[in-house]
């Protein structure tokens, strides 16, 4: 029925246009052409001049109007180091183009309304002027290279690469359809190395994790930077060309598959700054959701955003992530609780390379952990621990262990008895025993022996590193010590331990 | 051809210039007179420019209803749509509550074809090879083009073209979706977009065949330009349209085998495992061999055609503007010979601006630094082309004719359009305005509004020239007014947006909290542009009922104006002049000169001992 019932309006507004169309003609003609024309040629001239004087007015009072939303403008200013200077060029920019676009719009539509044809009127042959047209050219050739120098000098800092003693926060954004995957360097300062053919469901980046650079890199859902720090953001393409846009620090590079872009800022306000800031202003102050007086006001959720601004598909429009930026400290404590993402979703999984290995940075925590119960246990000096307390002085070594079945250490073993050895030289009085505990399976009395063998081996590998035999006890204490049960799998291998006990300090 | 017959036709020639009927009686129609090779495969050119114009429509209301389409779906994202779905069947998702909404491939399908279609088909073909086919020969004052034959060809691969196209839309997997630059990856694997599977192939087939068609027009329009001219039609006596015409033949000549060689390579890419564009891709779950390629070498082939082919846009409408401007004020163009100087700076610095569409795509940055050079000194005859434009007005004698305004309309446009380029070409203020709504509204605006409006003061002032009538003023002038206060009603808050940062190809802008400010500012621009399409099928309508109905032209030369295409028949004739050709005495802008009788003197009006004695007047 709507459908009909515009159709059939839009055909009556035809009809209408038609028969006004026609009766103009007939007027004409029974007025006499000449008269119609010069009286509509009037209209049409006093309607330019309308038109421009409209035009300029309302372009001058909407932009007055809009100004709290535009660039450099109300609260928009930026937020990076180098957003100043662009938006600064901008102004500059539209102070010449805003005159030009006044006098020339003025002298257009002026001049065809003082020109209009009229009664009796005529036109003055006026083909050229030279020193007329020099002087325009001229005026444009003058302002642009002026524009010309201004934009280059900014372009040329701004797109800058890093030099090398520069203090510098490298990050890394990498565009799939559809989202932005981030990854920060961890404690190293160094991203890892990647490669788009290990990319898998749990590798979206490709990480290579046996580069050891990677073993501290995280993932975070959000952009968090310290305030007033450089940052040199790595941008990356993993399907189709995307495009790295932070609007509110005037960054936007596009990503490119097979092709490294960069590009480096400093933001200069924190995202609590910039609420600080929008909250000044009238249409801030409104709640969210205007139906729910409970929503947060507008200002109050503000956040940076990070967007996409090159076409990369159907969900183009959706690629958000939240941007914030905080001080130092608040940064700082972000960072302590980032975790890595291998040692958190890829470390002994099968998609591990170094599955099975000990590596560098477990080495060093295994050794942190070890000196950390020393540390504990020998301060805890004289007084009997309480009934139910853990039992201080005996400390388990994880990570000495046996290959299957027999009593030959596994090379990895040699670092934790390695850290041992130097805590023994730590504590130079101290004597220990070293206990071989075994899980249930099997005979008693082979697994008496075995772990009785292992005990032994622990022992001479110590001595081998220099500490004295006589610090050192070996004993045997097969299936008879269980801390776990023997029924699972995980029980067993709990059961299955070497540990030592302190007994004299 | 023997001894005597060669000196015969060198006295010819010098007498007459170049001409293949050197005998005094008119063709006529006669020889081509049945309905297929008079209106179908026509070699005549005036027919060939109104088969272009006719397509070029077709494909106008094509590309702007699409545009309509996903306007609404910026403007009123929330509201149903479910009434399109007769129209648009699967690309409609109505859900339980019965609300209709448009699926986001569609949405960027509409976006692509949008802008393939405006800029291809309806503002290079429809725009240049309508005006090129009807003024060349008329103009020059030659019978024909060059060679009529390759003339029905370029229109013909221009419809093979429209049709590979028009049948992408209907396509399962859709047309393609990939934006109308057609950037790789995206364009390339079927695997990231469902439009760049077979709506790419036919994409790509499609555009291929048009720049056959393209090159088939632009060799036809230099060579008859350059050899076909009249007796006395010297270069400097040429109209501005046809110094436009040649230029803009001569850029797409240059530039579209480059596209084509783009676009080869992209086929090579999707379909023969090579890898020009793609390298280290990962994609739909797995790892593609491709290695070594760079998307952005495709940008470059791209763009080495892409600007200039807006100038391939822009100039026949400057051409056409300047004619029109000169005619109606009843004064010489100011600064002919800047004009012409103008335009061959234009074309020839097209050529070296191409990358300032790729300030931000990765290239080296210190590349960029040429570029900007480069694209702001083309600010410089820009200008001066808008000075003199407005300087023909001052002491003119003004017509406001439709052709008239929408020539004045179009001064407005390229100079609001024109300045924000200003601020684009530069490279440092590109890092944020870049692929936001300020572009969008910058190149709406200067080649988009402004080459429409340029195309409508031809087709209003060259109506009787292709068809014997006059086009309803009256409907003109109501199509001028909506169409210049709505244009500026749509582009002008665009630039707004883009200032905000606002993207561009945005499905909705809701997902981010700084684009989302601007929901009402959105709704108006979509009803701006409902009310302005309907300006435009009011245009439609008063060109189909003029061609039948309009007003009868009744003297040669109903405009008083110089050109030659005004001492032709009014009814149009096979050869275009019966008898000998005009020749030609003075240049086409002997407008209101001091002791004439009348405003004008046509340019085969052989001068006066006095006027001969001063000298010719140019620019």
């Amino acid at each position: 029925m709507t459908a009909l019932i515009i159709i059939l309006s839009i055909a009556l507004l035809v009809i209408v246009i038609l028969q006004i169309s026609k009766l103009t003609e007939l007027y004409s003609r029974i007025r006499g052409e000449e008269e119609v024309e010069l009286r509509s040629n009037r209209n049409q001239g006093r309607a330019l001049l309308l038109f421009m004087i409209g035009f300029l007015i309302l372009v001058v009072v909407y932009t007055y109007w809009m100004k709290n939303y535009l660039l450099g403008y109300g609260p928009h200013k930026s937020a990076s180091a180098h957003g100043g200077t662009l938006d600064g060029l901008f102004n500059v920019t539209l102070f010449f183009t805003g005159i030009v676009f006044v006098v020339t719009h003025i002298a257009l539509f002026y001049l065809a309304y003082r020109y209009k044809k009229v009664k009796g009127s005529k036109a003055t042959h006026w083909s050229h002027n030279n020193t007329l047209e020099i002087v325009w050219s001229a005026i444009p050739a003058v302002v642009m290279t002026y524009l010309v120098i201004k934009g280059l000098l900014a372009w040329n800092t701004v797109m800058a690469d890093i030099k090398p003693d520069d203090s510098v926060l490298e990050i890394e954004a990498t565009g799939y359809q559809f989202a932005w995957h981030l990854r920060y360097p961890g404690a190293d300062g160094v991203l890892g190395a990647r490669d788009y053919k290990k990319v898998t469901a749990d590798n979206p980046l490709g990480q290579d994790w046996t580069d050891p650079k990677n073993f501290d890199d995280f993932h975070p859902d959000e952009l968090w930077l310290p305030v007033n720090k450089k940052v040199r953001v790595r941008i990356i393409a993993r399907d189709v060309l995307h495009s790295f846009f932070l609007p509110h620090f005037r960054v936007k590079m596009d990503a490119v598959p097979g092709l490294p872009t960069y590009f480096v800022f400093t933001p200069t306000k924190t995202t609590e700054e910039y609420r600080e800031e929008l909250s000044k202003y009238p249409e801030y102050n409104v709640h969210k959701d205007p139906n729910d007086p409970t929503s947060p006001l507008l200002w109050e959720d503000f956040n940076y955003e990070l967007a996409c601004a090159e076409l990369c598909g159907k969900s183009h429009y959706s690629m958000r992530r939240i941007v914030r930026i905080v001080s130092e400290d608040e940064y700082n404590a972000w960072l302590s609780k980032q975790q890595s993402y291998y040692q958190n979703s890829i470390r002994n999984k099968d998609s591990d390379p170094n599955k099975g290995k000990l590596l560098g940075f477990e080495i060093k925590q295994n050794r942190d952990a070890l000196n950390f119960s020393f540390d504990k246990a020998m301060v805890d000096t004289g007084i009997p621990p309480a009934a139910g307390a853990p039992d201080l002085k005996t400390i388990r070594l994880d990570f000495v262990q046996f290959e299957p079945g027999g009593s030959v250490l596994t090379s990895d073993s040699k670092y934790q008895l390695a850290d041992l050895s130097e805590i023994m030289k730590k504590y130079p009085t101290m004597r220990i025993e070293l206990g071989g505990h075994t899980d249930s399976t099997g005979d008693p009395v082979v697994n008496k022996n075995l772990s009785q063998q292992r005990a032994d081996v622990v022992k001479a590998y110590l001595i081998t590193l220099g500490v004295n035999t006589s610090r050192l006890t070996a004993v045997g204490y097969g299936q008879t010590k269980p801390i776990d049960t023997n029924d699972t799998d995980a029980g067993r291998q709990k059961n299955r331990r070497t540990e030592l006990r302190i007994i004299a300090q | 051809m023997s001894e005597s017959q060669h000196d015969e036709t060198d006295v010819l020639i010098r007498e007459q210039g170049y001409d293949d009927h050197f005998h005094d009686h008119p063709h006529g129609d006669k020889y081509q007179s049945n309905f297929i090779t008079h209106y179908i495969f026509s070699q005549d050119h005036k027919i060939i420019a109104r088969q272009f114009l006719i397509t070029g429509i077709f494909w106008a209301i094509v590309g702007a209803s699409m545009s309509i389409i996903f306007r609404l779906q910026l403007g009123f994202p929330d509201d149903s749509v479910a009434w399109l779905k007769p129209l648009l069947g699967k690309w409609i998702t109505v859900n339980d509550a019965g609300i209709g909404s448009l699926n986001p491939d569609f949405y960027y399908a509409l976006v692509t074809m949008h802008g393939t279609i405006i800029v291809f088909f309806v503002l290079t073909a429809g725009l240049s090879g309508t005006f090129a086919n009807l003024l060349i020969p008329f103009q020059v004052g030659a019978r024909d083009m060059a060679s009529p034959f390759l003339n029905m060809l370029s229109y013909w691969f221009f419809f093979l073209a429209s049709v590979v196209m028009f049948i992408s839309l209907f396509l399962n997997t859709g047309p393609f979706s990939g934006g109308w630059t057609a950037y790789p990856p995206l364009s390339a694997l079927p695997e990231a977009s469902s439009g760049s599977g077979a709506g790419m192939t036919m994409w790509l087939v499609s555009l291929t065949l048009f720049v056959v068609s393209v090159l088939l027009g632009g060799i036809n329009y230099v060579t008859t330009v350059l050899n076909l001219r009249t007796k006395g039609m010297s270069l400097w006596r040429m109209p501005l349209t046809v110094w436009a015409l040649l230029v803009t033949a001569i850029l797409g000549i240059l530039s579209f085998p480059v596209l084509v060689s783009g676009f080869f390579l992209l086929m090579f890419d999707r379909g023969m495992g090579t890898s020009f564009y793609l390298s280290e891709i990962f994609v739909n779950g797995h790892a593609l061999e491709n290695v070594g390629g760079s998307p952005i070498l495709y940008q470059h082939l791209f763009w080495f055609l892409g600007h200039p082919e807006v100038y391939i846009i822009i100039l026949p409408a400057m051409g056409l503007v300047s004619e029109v401007m000169s005619v109606h004020s009843r004064k010489p163009i100011f600064g002919y010979k800047a004009m012409v100087y103008s335009i061959l700076a234009i074309g020839f610095l097209s050529f070296l601006v191409w990358a300032h569409h790729m300030f931000m795509s990765g290239v080296n940055p210190f590349i960029s630094n040429f570029f900007v050079i480069f694209t702001l000194i083309i600010a410089v005859p820009s200008a001066v082309k808008v000075f003199n434009w407005i300087s023909t007005l001052y002491k003119g004698n003004i017509r406001f004719t439709s052709a008239m305004l929408f020539a004045i309309g179009f001064v407005s446009m390229f100079i609001s359009g024109g300045l924000t380029g200003v601020f684009l070409g530069n490279s440092a203020l590109d890092i944020q305005l870049h692929d936001t709504y300020f572009i969008v509204a910058h190149f709406h605006i200067v080649m988009g509004i402004a080459a429409f409006f340029g195309m409508f003061a031809g087709v209003y002032h060259w109506f009787p020239r292709m068809y014997g009538r006059f086009m309803n003023e009256t409907m003109g002038r109501i199509h001028f007014w909506i169409t210049m206060v709505g244009a500026y009603a749509i582009f002008w808050p665009m630039h707004y947006m883009g200032m905000a940062g606002v993207p561009r190809r945005y499905y909705r802008f809701d997902t981010f909290d700084a684009f989302s400010h601007f929901h009402g500012l959105n709704q108006f621009i979509t009803i701006a542009a409902i009310i302005v399409f309907g300006a435009q099928l009011l245009f439609v309508f008063n060109f189909f009922y003029s061609i039948w109905k309009g007003k009868k032209m009744t003297t040669q030369n109903p405009w008083g104006a110089n050109t030659l295409e005004w001492t032709a028949p009014i009814q149009p004739i096979h050869g275009n002049w019966p008898g000998k050709l005009p020749t030609v005495h003075r240049w086409a802008y002997d407008y209101s000169k001091e002791g004439a009788d009348k405003d004008f003197i046509q340019q085969h009006m052989p001068m006066t001992e006095k006027e001969k004695a001063e000298g010719e007047d140019h620019g």
